[in-house]
């Protein structure tokens, strides 16, 4: 069995409105994983990391932080140390004490704590900031303070509240690689907050999609991207060709389906199928690609270019089939360089991928 | 702020000057006659009359010599002293509970601790009075103390809540997440980040207890605070000249904790766009 540092057993947060911000939540984070909670705003990934934290305490269940039932214990008794989203960094004191406020209440005084807060501030880089007030620091100082502050503690576990979303673009991509860099260096285990999808598939061994409350997946950032569980969290990830298909017949290892307005398909089989039942079938737009003319073979479906985008290193097309009402989405990679080019709006393409592409979901 | 706004009326055909000489009267109206009181402290008559006599300091040694007047404001500073202090831990408990948690009734809850402002003082000191007569207790300073803090929470709540709206909840959260006690949270963060807004309160709630008359005729008894006595010596005109100068010590005392006041609050708001 994984050696788990936090074990959520079956948590629900209901508010006193009624709503359940946290609907049956179950996992596990293994020691020393970066692992994040991943979902829209409002979907309750805040309130579960909260109560984690222990701000906010369970309706039901059991939280479990290093086999410890943890629900109820207040937050300054826990083995966490989190990362708030305002960075909460205390305005009355300067950089220095900030860090050491955590320590101080430990009992360390004089040249150990000194020592610790020194190298903490080495870690974040920015030795000799000591003595700064925060309304001193930039935005992205503010954040290592933060982290700082948080990790000198030695926390089992670091929690992060959407910690990169106050940064401007720039800086939010280098501060991924050095938060992915320095979680790995400290070893501690990492449950990192973000709605972003992006941030999230980069930095994390793990990700759990959480929607309206209910977690509904959990996998490493590949796996989830490309083969979602169902069809939300399919959706949520990227951007994705939803078909709807009936199955005709079950072979081996591979499923014929039939789906409108692209005739008869090919995929690969999920378990359990049965000939007459109804899927969706997915696929990336990044899998697919145009071509002018009618293809051999293959899988294709013939349509026309409703709209197209240029953006450089890829394009993007919207192309009409009939018998369907959203158009199919194409992200091609502009790969060989032309001056010109782009397909006639009057003339038929043919979109073309490879069958196994294909994702089967349940609805 | 800048002297740009004044200005700029003046350059369009002049109507500032009209603003101008309101200003100038408005201020005369307000303080003119507050500004008579060490004016005639100095004067060396008994009458509080133009033209004015020679100049003497001698109402200020009467007024320091009479024991009861003396007597009075020493009650009125000691009252003063406890209301502040009280009124304004009672009102950081009330603020504390309106702005860091969701109570069911909170707004009937913050009405009924505001109430006291918005009842004449009148109506609050019979009511009072009938009550503690029924209860059987004795009229003295400590019921004139009781009535002032039932005047002054609703102050000092009002102070110390926009103070702790201001700043940063998580700052609290962080604390406790950095391992400290609810009770240390407090003493580490939430005070200091709030002080220059308990200064403001105690300063505040002092001064309304200092001042306030009705309340403290109803319940002084025997011990009158400096306004009871000073509206009883009304009647006995030599005796005015000496309220006049311990009045115009009062005035410059008053004008000193304004101004420090004033300065604790600008402290706190340049320091509070920290916080956010």
């Amino acid at each position: 069995m994984a050696d788990n540092i936090i074990r959520i057993e079956k948590v629900t947060k209901q508010f006193a409105g009624g709503a359940k911000a946290v609907d049956d939540a179950q996992f596990n984070v293994e020691r020393g994983e970066f692992f994040s909670l991943l979902g829209p705003s409002g979907c309750g990934k805040t309130t579960l990391l909260r109560m984690i934290a222990g701000f906010e305490f369970p309706t039901a269940g059991e939280i479990y932080i290093d086999n410890q039932p943890s629900a109820l214990i207040p937050a300054y008794q826990r083995p966490t140390n989190m990362v708030f989203q305002s960075y909460a960094i205390f305005p009355h004191l300067n950089v220095f004490d900030n860090i050491a406020y955590g320590l101080r209440k430990s009992g360390l005084s004089g040249g150990e704590l000194k020592r610790r807060v020194n190298e903490a501030l080495g870690m974040i880089k920015l030795d000799g900031f000591g003595a700064r007030r925060g309304d001193q620091l930039s935005g992205g100082q503010r954040q290592r303070v933060a982290l700082a502050r948080a990790l000198v503690k030695r926390p089992k576990v670091l929690l992060l509240d959407e910690p990169l979303g106050a940064l401007d673009k720039k800086l939010r991509e280098e501060m991924q690689i050095e938060l992915r860099q320095l979680q790995k260096s400290v070893g501690i285990t990492f449950v990192f907050v973000t709605h972003d999808q992006e941030e999230a598939l980069s930095m994390s061994d793990r990700i759990a999609v959480m929607v309206k409350g209910k977690v509904l997946q959990i996998a490493p950032p590949q796996e989830l991207y490309e083969a979602p569980d169902n069809v939300e969290v399919a959706s949520f990830i990227g951007s994705i060709n939803l078909i709807d298909v009936t199955v005709k017949s079950v072979g081996a290892g591979e499923a014929v389906l039939d789906g409108a307005g692209f005739g008869q398909l090919r995929a690969r089989a999920i378990d359990d199928l049965k000939a007459g039942e109804k899927l969706v079938a997915a696929v990336r737009p990044e899998k697919l690609a145009l071509v002018s003319s009618r293809p051999g073979s293959g899988s294709f479906v013939e349509g026309t270019v409703k709209a197209s985008a240029y953006l450089g290193d890829r394009s993007h097309y919207h192309v009409f089939v009939k018998g369907r009402t959203t158009p199919i989405y194409v992200a091609a990679q502009n790969a060989e360089r032309a001056l010109t080019g782009g397909f006639d709006t009057a003339k038929s393409v043919y979109v073309t991928w490879d069958w196994q592409s294909l994702i089967l979901l349940r609805r | 702020m800048s002297a740009k706004p004044a200005h700029a009326p003046a350059r369009m055909g002049d109507p500032g000057s009209g603003l101008k000489l309101f200003a100038i009267a408005y201020l005369i109206f307000i303080y003119g006659p507050v500004l008579f009181l060490p004016l005639f402290s100095f004067n060396d008559s008994i009458f509080v009359a133009f033209p004015l006599k020679s100049f003497t300091t001698k109402w200020y040694e009467q007024a320091f010599a009479d024991e009861k007047m003396i007597g009075a404001l020493i009650s009125s500073l000691q009252v003063g002293g406890i209301v502040a202090v009280v009124s304004t831990v009672l009102g950081m408990f009330g603020a504390k509970a309106v702005t860091r948690y969701q109570i069911p009734g909170q707004g009937l809850i913050t009405a009924t601790i505001m109430l006291p402002l918005f009842i004449p003082e009148i109506i609050l000191g019979i009511s009072l009075l009938i009550l503690i007569n029924s209860v059987g207790i004795s009229l003295s300073l400590i019921t004139v103390t009781i009535g002032h803090i039932m005047l002054c929470t609703p102050f000092a709540m009002a102070v110390l809540s926009s103070r702790l709206h201001g700043f940063d909840r998580s700052l609290e959260e962080a604390s406790m997440d950095l391992g400290e006690t609810p009770w240390m949270t407090f003493w580490r963060v939430t005070f200091p980040l709030a002080a220059p807004g308990i200064v403001s309160s105690l300063l505040l709630t002092f001064i309304v207890s200092f001042d306030e008359f009705l309340l403290s005729f109803f319940l002084a008894g025997q011990e009158p605070t400096l306004p009871v006595y000073i509206w009883s010596q009304l009647r006995f005109p030599n005796k005015l000249p000496s309220v006049l100068a311990l009045g115009a010590l009062i005035l410059i005392a008053s004008c000193v904790l304004v101004v420090v006041a004033e300065w604790v609050r600008q402290l706190g708001t340049s320091e509070q766009k920290v916080g956010v």
